[in-house]
């Protein structure tokens, strides 16, 4: 095998001590990953999962490992202040758990919620199988950084039949540090049997530093139970984050995902979703914003592999400025999966000649009697409609803005929680000015 | 209050209005009627402002301003309003979020006062009771899912609530029923004061029978070729427009 010459990204972490976490398991499964990550380096446009997102730039930076300063590090908690949601969070600063800033007490009735860092103390094996994973698809690169280097994130279990009402909060922040950072997040969340669970991600950063996070998190849902998955993405202007996300539902399984990507220069989100009990029901619902330089990439792929199982999948993309957005969505329903219902769509709208948006919804058909249809469009903001607005008295620009908000707002008039949706709205509003 | 003088447009390269001459005073309800593709609708959008609309030659004077030079939502903030003949839908954009919007922006733009949400909501309650509308359909997106009476009706309800000095119709009565006519022309009777003007498009004289204007003009070939006055719908209802065409030479409009 020819070793293609190390760039400074690579360098810079294939290098780096590993944590020792005592754990034999664990110390060899980090080493494996930082091995394979060593051994085949960033992926290039040419591995198909990369082929709209290019590394190139960030393959000539180099990132310190961990940040030993983060529990100094100080942060304004105003800035995750929602109105109307005050429960349990967990807070994560350059990937350390603040333990100061999460609210930890009053945890609800049969909800374990804690830092994986104190979960690889308490109870090592029970995360053996998730911990020891090792990563082997080409462009796997960021899961084997993360599979390397995690040292803290979130493990949260739901008890069979525990309704949560309020949610549960997550929150990474990056703060500036005197040098560039790669940090990662390991979270694993297990909702039990008839349970119901609303889980808040949200991702904030200051302007100042450019971090790279990973976060790789994934969702159990059992039989009868429903996750409501909510991510604010608002990372810091200059920082890159790759996140995956991991769905495994059960019969009968319910998962509402709703995503809004306004954050980060570099944004990569991949979701998996498998659909392996009868009858369990999966709906995707975002809207990524890119403005600026920003990219971000949304892949997104679910696989029906038992009987009547369902996906809805709402997407919009709205850029601005220099602003690329990149969406995948592939379906695949597998052999015996008959009675499948999926549906996709992607409607994306340019706000400016040199923003780019590319789009390739997927589908994949092994089963019978199957339901699909997918759909993506690519254009500009309804003319006719603008003047409609216009010829009422509202100026342009506010017409404009009103008319782009209508749009990034569709996938999030399904969320249940009333809070939530109103914080979302604030969040588009202050986005696109009026 | 409108002085059209001698108005020529031109839409994708293609000339529709050749020479049209119109004067609107305070009060007065004019119809123009005419055969399809006699350029009805192009002066509605030229006046309203609609982009890819092209004026060649001629002038339009709104109470002494030039209209040709303001933008759309400054027309109608100076009291301009368009009907359309087809509403648009606009998913996502809350129909009562839209009209506060619009009512504000146009106070703000004269300088007036703008409303809280209380005192909107009160002044649409009252104008609502003119259009007979369900209340409900303030809460749902702009036209979205309204049906072909509703739409029309919702333009007229726009229309009261803003309150606009000079309203243009255009050809708001087709596609309604006779009841949702009926309805529509009670709205804008309802509307009808010694302060407002209305240009009312029509290719059917129906309308006019529960409209009834002050001046009717017919327009063909792009400029007025006949101007009465209610009892020329009549006529034209009874022999057509064809009638026009043999009846007489063009003539200017005068009112």
């Amino acid at each position: 095998m020819n070793q293609p010459a190390r760039t400074p990204f690579v360098a810079a972490l294939a290098d780096a001590p590993l944590p020792a976490s005592g754990i034999a398991w664990l110390d060899q499964a980090r080493r494996g990953n930082l091995e394979a990550f060593a051994d085949a380096g960033l992926p290039d446009t040419r591995v198909e999962a990369w082929k709209y997102t290019a590394l190139r730039a960030l393959a000539q930076r180099s990132f310190a490992v961990g940040d030993a300063q983060a529990c100094e590090r100080v942060v304004d908690p105003s800035a995750w202040a929602m109105a109307g949601i005050d429960g349990p969070a967990l807070v994560f600063v350059n990937g350390v758990f603040r333990g100061d800033l999460s609210v930890l007490d009053a945890l609800p009735a049969g909800v374990s919620l804690q830092p994986l860092s104190r979960a690889l103390v308490d109870e090592p094996e029970a995360l053996r199988f998730a911990m020891s994973r090792h990563y082997r698809e080409p462009g796997d690169a960021f899961a084997r950084l993360n599979g390397a280097f995690a040292t803290d994130g979130t493990v949260l279990r739901v008890a069979a039949g525990a309704r949560i009402a309020a949610p549960l909060r997550v929150l990474s922040i990056g703060a500036a540090a005197g040098h560039d950072l790669a940090w990662h997040g390991r979270h694993l969340v297990e909702v039990g049997e008839g349970a119901e669970l609303t889980w808040v991600e949200q991702h904030l950063g200051s302007g100042e530093q450019a971090h790279l996070a990973t976060q790789l998190t994934d969702f159990t849902v059992h039989a009868d139970a429903t996750l409501h998955h909510v991510v604010l993405q608002q990372a810091g202007a200059g920082s890159s984050l790759v996140r995956r996300s991991h769905y495994r539902l059960d019969a009968r399984a319910r998962a509402h995902l709703h995503v809004l990507e306004l954050g980060g220069l570099l944004v990569r989100h991949d979701l998996r979703a498998e659909l392996v009990g009868d009858a369990a029901a999966f709906h995707t619902h975002g809207a990524f914003l890119p403005d600026g330089r920003q990219h971000m990439d949304t892949q997104l792929a679910i696989h029906h592999q038992a009987r009547q199982t369902v996906s809805t999948s709402t997407w919009r993309g709205v850029a601005s400025g220099r602003g690329r957005g990149v969406f995948r969505g592939a379906i695949v329903v597998n052999a015996g999966a008959d009675g499948a219902d999926a549906s996709l769509g992607n409607k994306n709208l340019l706000l400016s000649a040199q923003a780019e948006i590319d789009t390739k919804p997927e589908l994949e058909i092994y089963a019978d009697e199957v339901k699909a249809a997918h759909g993506a469009t690519v254009g500009q903001l309804d003319e006719r409609a603008l003047f409609y607005l216009r010829s009422r008295g509202i100026p342009q620009a506010q017409a404009r803005t009103l008319l782009t908000t209508a749009f990034a707002r569709a996938p999030f008039e399904s969320l249940a929680d009333a809070a939530l949706r109103e914080h979302i709205q604030q969040l588009l509003l202050a986005r696109l000015p009026d | 209050m409108l002085k059209i003088d001698n108005l020529h447009a031109r839409v994708e390269g293609k000339d529709i209005l050749k020479g049209l001459s119109l004067e609107v005073k305070p009060g007065e309800v004019h119809a123009i009627m005419g055969p399809n593709g006699a350029g009805k609708s192009t002066l509605g959008n030229v006046l309203s402002g609609r982009e890819g609309y092209e004026v060649t030659e001629g002038s339009v004077l709104f109470e002494g301003r030039n209209l040709l030079e303001l933008e759309p939502e400054e027309r109608a903030a100076a009291g301009v309003f368009l009907a359309f003949q087809y509403p648009v839908e606009i998913p996502g954009v809350n129909n009562t979020y839209f009209l506060r919007a619009a009512f504000n922006a146009q106070r703000k733009a004269r300088g007036e006062a703008e409303l809280d949400s209380m005192q909107f909501l009160k002044l649409v309650r009252e104008k609502l009771k003119i259009m007979q509308l369900s209340p409900d359909l303030l809460n749902r997106a702009v036209n979205e899912g309204f049906s072909g009476g509703e739409k029309k009706r919702n333009e007229i309800f726009q229309m009261a609530l803003l309150e606009p000095k000079l309203a243009i119709l255009d050809e708001t009565d087709s596609g309604l029923d006779i009841d949702a006519l009926k309805q529509v022309a009670e709205g804008v009777n309802a509307l009808r004061s010694p302060e407002r003007s209305f240009i009312v498009v029509t290719h059917y004289q129906r309308l006019l029978d529960y409209i009834v204007p002050d001046f009717v003009h017919v327009l063909a070939g792009g400029r007025i070729v006949e101007s009465g006055d209610s009892s020329l719908a009549l006529k034209l209802e009874e022999h057509g427009y064809a009638w026009v065409a043999e009846h007489g030479e063009p003539a200017g409009a005068s009112a």
